[in-house]
């Protein structure tokens, strides 16, 4: 049998659906690989090897039957931990919800199954999505398959490190600070977060819902543009879902960028890691050379975002986070009385960094302050929206880097929460105006770890922004993308 | 301007948020929630009287479902995931105040 | 201002929460019923597990329109918030409801006797599950545990705030029944206060008369009918009147109406800390009826019970001139209320006698509001058609209207079965010569004008009828002898 780890989803696809390939053969190869190197990089919350068996053979069967397998006919795909599966656990991985088993399928995920893919399992997030490095799993950390004493990044580390590690081909995350574009960045994969309300949050289990989106993990641009394909468009169970969005994304990668108008964001450069500033001149200047017009644009308003951020996304988590009071589903530590079992399980359920953004969320949120902090960051949200649509009038896309530096060690942050909310200083404006952005490996940094590229886009703006990402990967340095080779990562 | 998050204070907010932490987290959070605050109250200092406030990306209007009623879902797979169930229902210890 | 207790004014504010008659819930498409089997109407979205989202009902949004523009009130774009707090029978634990940008603002309720109450807002909010207390006789503090039952988890609710204008407990029940029936008009709601789709709280205050602050508040919950209502406030008032009589302060606080011990209590546990967070709902979007819409709901709303009292005031007013409007506002106030209106004003349309028809509508219809608001006019006119003719007697008239209710026919044909139309005009005057010619001294002390044998002569006739005769014919039949 042959070993289809290092294809790209796009080219499994087109294998499985001209017969080259059987779907069961592609996911034999993923769960085998997971099955030797899982141990060590603790990707998954659970691997669902059954269901991802189940869901190959369908595809075959359909296959066998003449039906259309969908665009990602046998394709194996890591979902984020915090996507509902029905009867599969998901725990956003949380004590609180250990066990728990939806009695639904996110939306996503209903997507994904029409059009064939393949399930192969949970992966680890810092606890409901709160976090930057998956350290704050309540079932351990997820490991940077570049450098197992670093972090992958998060929160939605374990899809970035299955597709670094060559696990799967493509995975989903969510992001709501930078929770997908920040590890991909990490780990040398393509991370993209969608326009808010492209992708239908149905089953998404809720951090930040003003913030939260759903999006695509992959080695290429292309198949992130694949995977988004799959699963946009409107969705009557979100009410922020929006309609008659774009539908097609690969095809307009052929494109080319000639023509669009490229703005460099100055004001990402001045604290970043000076690897990473010069990786975003290089790709600037490799667009400039692509056809692209190249210039410089400061928007000071978007340093303001992390603040706002901090007060948004933990007031609303605060709320979010409520219904894990031990009464309908997940864990429930006794008290004499419902409200001292309500905070008993609550207390030994949820970890410290979720804890923390709870009671600085709700704090907020409190009588008197709400003016001061949460109207205040919603202007300040309003500010940085305008700030880029300013900007937006004079580029087609921005360019600036990810993260102000590579993955860092295991536990450089974990006791000094400003730190480590600062790693999302330049993933973080985006959500607060919803627009999208993406994530794209372009060369190695420090200590020889991958450092990304980020290129912005204005609300709806995925097909220039894919095409943009298209050109910077065209020029990415050799070897600054996953799948990394396992033995010799694993070991370092 | 520094911001002083009291350990009184953190008492009172982990009532509302009904968490149940020990004097060492109440400690430790008042420190570390000052230091947050700390940051996020340059937002404070913004003149942005006249901006208004965002709560959502889009300006999204009259998004709505018709009246019509769809099968839920299956009571006893719901109530198997509960801590607690009896007699059809979810169980839980006594209450000790009305509803507000 | 009436004084409840001399030197002492009193304001109520009332908040009625109304369940909303749509077939599904506020924000899922599970059944919006009462009385099924626990947990059986529910989904991701009512049970907030996580991941669901709420999608709005539309019939509530325009139940909600219903329910304002019926009220007074300008519909307005609106949001919905979140109420943070923790309890189990709120799956979410907050509770989805409007806040500062409701949906209706500013309107206001007629009441019957002219006085005038303001409405702050009527806003749109999704309801609780129930939670039983086991053990303890079932009272919440003394039960071991409790069960709760999700299906009421998300059934839409319009809440109705009126101004704290209301300064008697007599207006407060008026002000609830006035509220029901045009609650019951619009359609929205079927008013049942027993099976708690309507449920009220009370805010009481007390004052010194002469002063213009208002006192510090209690709000008193529980109250399960307009009696209830009415007592609760008299004795809240008179509780806050000691209280502040004795140097005492008056606490702000929810307080529990005992229907069985008639008073309140506070039942909130001293450790509770109330402070419930509003923010804007991130996953619903603002509600924004057009203009056209809102005219469309308008023009659609049937008459109200105002509108109503006053139609059937006027065409009272035409039918019986000489009549004092006063001396049956009263009968017209229990005729709408119980949506018997149609029957009564459309029988004076065909003729009728006014005052018969408002006087069986009333009484024997009001009896039996459903059964009366099946009758047909036509049924209903010829019925009292056969009462001011003298066909039947006042009595007879009420059994057949009865015998109608029960369904059992035209009242020709009641009539017939009970044997009412043996005693038309010409057996009658058979009937009054015989007790004539039987009792010829008694016969000539009536002649000679001793009133009080007619009353033997008459129950004498009716004994020869078995009490079927019309006493007014009667009276006439005797009268034409005497004068021969
Ligand atoms: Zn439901």
């Amino acid at each position: 049998m042959s070993d289809t780890t290092r294809m790209t989803a796009t080219a499994i696809a087109a294998a499985v659906r001209g017969g080259e390939l059987s779907a069961r053969e592609v996911a034999s190869s993923a769960l085998n690989l997971i099955a030797q190197h899982e141990g060590e990089l603790h990707c998954f919350n659970v691997v669902t090897s059954e269901v991802a068996l189940a869901q190959a053979d369908a595809v075959d069967e359909k296959i066998a039957r003449g039906e259309d397998p969908g665009p990602l006919a046998g394709v194996p795909i890591a979902l984020k931990d915090n996507l509902c599966t029905r009867g599969v656990a998901t725990t956003c991985s949380s004590k609180i919800l250990e066990g728990w088993l939806p009695p639904y399928d996110a939306t996503v995920v209903t997507r994904l199954i029409e059009a064939g893919a393949v399930s192969v399992g949970k992966s680890n997030l810092d606890e409901f999505a709160m976090g930057s490095s998956t350290e704050n799993s309540a079932f351990g950390a997820s490991k940077n398959p570049w450098d197992t004493s670093r972090v992958p990044g998060g929160s939605s580390g374990g899809s970035a490190a299955a597709v670094a590690a060559g696990f799967v081909p493509i995975a989903l995350g969510s992001d709501t600070g930078g929770s997908i574009r920040q590890p991909a960045a990490f780990c040398g994969t393509v991370g993209m977060k969608p326009t808010y309300g492209l992708v239908s949050r149905y089953g998404l289990i809720a951090f930040a819902s003003s913030l939260d989106q759903i999006g695509p993990f992959s080695t290429t641009v292309t198949d992130a543009a694949l995977l988004l394909e799959a699963i946009c468009g409107h969705d009557d169970r979100d009410s922020t879902s929006l309609r008659d969005t774009p539908t097609s994304f690969v095809g307009p990668l052929a494109e080319g960028i000639a023509g669009l108008r490229v703005g460099v964001i100055t004001d990402f450069l001045s604290d970043a890691d000076p690897l990473i500033v010069t990786a975003v001149r290089d790709a600037a200047g490799a667009l400039a050379s692509a056809g692209a017009t190249v210039d410089e644009v400061a928007i000071p308003e978007l340093m303001s975002g992390l603040a706002a951020y901090y007060l948004i996304a933990p007031a609303e988590a605060s709320s979010n986070l409520s219904r894990y009071d031990g009464v309908r589903y997940g864990l429930r530590v006794d008290g004499p009385d419902v409200a001292k079992m309500n905070a008993e399980t609550r207390a030994a359920g949820f970890g410290p960094e979720v804890k923390r953004r709870i009671m600085l969320g709700t704090y907020v949120l409190s009588a008197g302050y709400y003016d001061a902090y949460y109207a205040q960051a919603q202007r300040v949200r309003t500010m940085v929206a305008n700030a880029f649509n300013r900007a937006y009038e004079r580029f087609d896309v921005l360019l600036g880097p990810t993260t102000p530096s590579v993955a860092f060690q295991f536990g450089a942050k974990i006791d000094d929460p400003l730190a480590m909310y600062l790693s999302d200083l330049y993933t973080i404006p985006s959500n607060l105006a919803g627009h999208p952005a993406i994530s794209v490996p372009f060369t190695l940094g420090e200590a020889g770890m991958p450092v990304g590229v980020q290129v912005f886009a204005p609300a709806l703006g995925e097909q220039a922004m894919f095409r943009v990402a298209k050109a910077v990967e065209d020029a990415q340095q050799a070897g600054c993308r996953g799948p990394v080779e396992l033995s010799a990562g694993a070991s370092r | 301007m520094a911001v002083e998050f009291t350990p009184e204070e953190v008492r009172y907010v982990a009532t509302l948020a009904r968490l149940k932490l020990s004097d060492e987290e109440v400690a430790s959070y008042a420190v570390q929630l000052s230091a947050v605050l700390d940051h996020i109250d340059a937002i404070r200092a913004l003149d942005l009287e006249g901006t208004p406030a965002t709560s959502h990306s889009f300006d999204l209007v009259n998004i709505f479902r018709a009246d019509e009623v769809r099968p839920g879902v299956d009571r006893e797979e719901v109530l198997a995931q509960a801590p607690a169930a009896e007699d059809g229902r979810f169980r839980v210890p006594r209450i000790l105040g009305e509803a507000p | 201002m009436s004084e409840i207790v001399p030197g002492w004014e009193l304001t109520v504010g009332l908040e009625v929460h109304c369940e909303l008659q749509t077939k599904t819930k506020l924000f899922c498409s599970c059944a919006n019923t009462f009385g099924s089997v626990a947990n059986t109407n529910i989904c991701p979205v009512c049970l907030g597990l996580p991941g669901s989202l709420p999608v709005l009902n539309e019939q509530a949004v325009e139940y909600a329109m219903r329910i304002g523009l019926a009220l007074n009130c300008h519909v307005e774009p609106s949001i919905f918030h979140r109420k943070n707090y923790f309890y189990p029978d709120m799956p979410k634990d907050y509770q989805v409801s409007q806040y500062d940008e409701p949906i209706n603002r500013d309107g206001s309720i007629e009441l019957p006797s002219g006085t005038t109450v303001g409405i702050e807002r009527a806003h749109l909010e999704e309801d609780t599950g129930k939670t039983s207390h086991m053990g303890g006789g079932g009272r919440i503090h003394d039960a071991d545990y409790s069960l709760v039952d999700y299906n009421r988890a998300g059934v839409p609710l319009v809440e109705i705030v009126s101004r704290p204008e209301i300064t008697s407990p007599e207006d407060a029940r008026a002000y609830l029944n006035e509220l029901r029936s045009i609650l019951v008009a619009t359609g929205a709601s079927d008013g049942r206060m027993e099976e708690g789709s309507l449920r009220v709280d009370a805010n009481v205050s007390v004052r010194r008369v002469g002063t213009t602050e208002l006192g510090t508040r209690c709000e008193v919950k529980n109250m399960n009918s307009l009696r209830s209502l009415g007592r609760a406030i008299e004795y809240e008032a008179a509780r806050q009147v000691e209280l502040l009589e004795a140097g005492g302060r008056v606490v702000q606080e929810t307080r529990h109406w005992n229907e069985s011990t008639g008073s309140t209590s506070s039942l909130r546990s001293k450790e509770e800390a109330f402070d419930y967070r509003y923010f804007p709902e991130p996953d619903l979007v603002t509600i924004a009826p057009s203009s056209s819409w809102i005219e469309q709901v308008r023009g659609a709303l049937p008459p109200m019970p105002g509108d109503r009292r006053r139609e059937l005031t006027a065409a009272m007013a035409k039918s019986n001139p000489d009549l004092d409007a006063s001396s049956y506002q009263d009968q017209i106030v229990t005729v709408v209320d119980l949506a018997l209106d149609g029957l009564v004003v459309g029988a004076i349309a065909h003729g009728a006698d006014g005052r018969l028809a408002l006087a069986r509508g009333a009484n024997e219809a009001a009896a039996r509001p459903d059964e009366a608001r099946a009758l047909s006019v036509e049924a209903f006119v010829e019925l009292l058609g056969l009462e001011t003719s003298g066909k039947i007697s006042a009595t007879q008239s009420k059994a057949v209207l009865t015998e109608m209710l029960d369904g059992h026919g035209a009242p020709s044909e009641i009539i017939k079965k009970l044997g009412y139309e043996g005693v038309d005009a010409d057996a009658l005057g058979v009937i009054v010569d015989a007790v004539i010619a039987a009792n010829p001294n008694e016969w000539l002390r009536f002649v000679e004008g001793d009133e009080r044998v007619a009353q033997f002569l008459l129950g004498q006739v009716m004994r020869e009828t078995k009490g079927q005769a019309n006493g007014k014919l009667v009276a006439e039949a005797f009268g034409v002898r005497k004068s021969r």
